[in-house]
C-alpha cells in the first residue's frame, strides 16, 4: 500500500467523522478508495450503522403500545414534595 | 383544557403563565402531561424503576424551581427532557460504581501493519417478531455493559438523540471529548453485539 492509502485502523479511526460529513473532499476520497478495496471494513461500516439503529430502537416503544401513562402514585409525591417544599 | 391532556394538544403558552401565577392546579396538569415521557427518559438513563421515579421527582421539583429561568425559546417539553436527563445523570453519579470493563478491551484490535485482526463480517438480522424481541434484549444488556462514562455519552446522542454540544453540557465535557468517546461507545456496542448477529438470520 502506497502511504496515501489508509488502513483499516485509519479508516475505522475516521468512520464516525466521515458519517457525519467531517472529512475533508481528499480524505473522502482517500476513505472510499479503501471502502472498494477491502470487503471487511464495507462490513464495518454497515454494522457500525446497524449498532447506531439497534441501540436507538432497543428503547422505543414497541408498536402499538400507548406509552407515557404517568404512574398515578408519581403524581402524588411529586405534588406532595412540591407542597412541603414550598 | 383536560387535566389528562396529551402533550400535543396542550397550549405551552397558556400552562406556562397559569404556573407563574402560582396557580395550584397547573403544576398537577404539567407533572400528568409530561411525567410519562419523562420518567421513560429516567428509565433508559438509569435502568431501574425506582431510582427512575426519583430522577422524575426531582427533575419537576428542580424545573418549578427554575420556571422563571424558561425563557420560551425551547418547548417546555425539550426543557423538561434536559431537566430529566440532568437529574439522571447526577444520580447516575451517585449510585455504588460497577465493576466496568476497561474500554480498550471492547473495542477491535488490529495487526501491526493496520489490518483488522478480525475482519467484520455482515450481519444477517433477525426478521420475526420474537427473534427481534430478543435482540432487542441482547442490544439493552450490551449497552449496560458499556462503562459509564461510555454509556452515557451513547445513550444521550444515540437514544435521546441530544446534539454534540447539548451533550457535551450535560456531561460537562467538551464537544470533541463526545465525538470520541461517542465513536468508541458505538464501536464497543458492535463488538458486543457481532458475536450474536454475525450470519445469524
Amino acid at each position: 500500500m502506497s502511504p496515501s492509502h489508509l488502513t483499516c485502523r485509519e479508516l475505522i479511526d475516521f468512520l464516525r467523522d466521515y458519517l457525519e460529513g467531517e472529512l475533508s473532499s481528499e480524505e473522502t476520497a482517500r476513505f472510499e478508495h479503501h471502502l472498494r478495496l477491502c470487503p471487511a471494513c464495507v462490513s464495518y461500516l454497515q454494522t457500525y450503522q446497524e449498532t447506531v439503529r439497534l441501540g436507538r430502537e432497543a428503547f422505543e416503544e414497541p408498536e402499538g403500545r400507548v406509552p407515557e401513562e404517568v404512574p398515578e402514585e408519581l403524581v402524588r409525591a411529586v405534588l406532595h414534595a412540591r407542597s412541603r417544599r414550598s | 383544557m383536560s387535566e389528562r391532556g396529551t402533550p400535543g394538544a396542550l397550549d405551552e403558552t397558556a400552562l406556562l403563565a397559569r404556573l407563574r401565577a402560582g396557580e395550584e392546579a397547573a403544576y398537577e396538569t404539567l407533572v400528568r402531561a409530561f411525567g410519562g415521557r419523562l420518567l421513560a427518559a429516567a428509565r433508559r438513563m438509569l435502568g431501574n424503576e425506582e431510582d427512575a421515579r426519583d430522577a422524575v421527582q426531582e427533575a419537576f421539583l428542580s424545573a418549578f424551581r427554575g420556571l422563571d429561568r424558561f425563557e420560551g425559546e425551547a418547548r417546555l417539553s425539550t426543557w423538561l427532557h434536559r431537566i430529566v436527563l440532568n437529574a439522571s445523570l447526577m444520580r447516575l453519579r451517585q449510585q455504588r460504581r460497577r465493576p466496568e470493563v476497561p474500554i480498550d478491551d471492547l473495542l477491535p484490535r488490529f495487526l501491526e501493519d493496520g489490518h483488522a485482526a478480525d475482519p467484520a463480517q455482515e450481519w444477517k438480522l433477525p426478521l420475526d417478531v420474537l427473534a427481534r424481541h430478543e435482540t432487542r434484549e441482547i442490544v439493552r444488556r450490551s449497552i449496560e455493559r458499556l462503562p459509564d462514562a461510555y454509556r452515557s455519552v451513547l445513550l444521550l446522542r444515540d437514544v435521546e438523540e441530544l446534539d454534540t454540544e447539548e451533550t457535551a453540557r450535560l456531561l460537562g465535557l467538551s464537544g470533541s471529548a463526545v465525538k470520541t468517546r461517542l465513536h468508541r461507545a458505538r464501536q464497543a456496542l458492535r463488538g458486543l453485539l457481532d458475536p450474536h448477529l454475525r450470519g445469524s438470520a
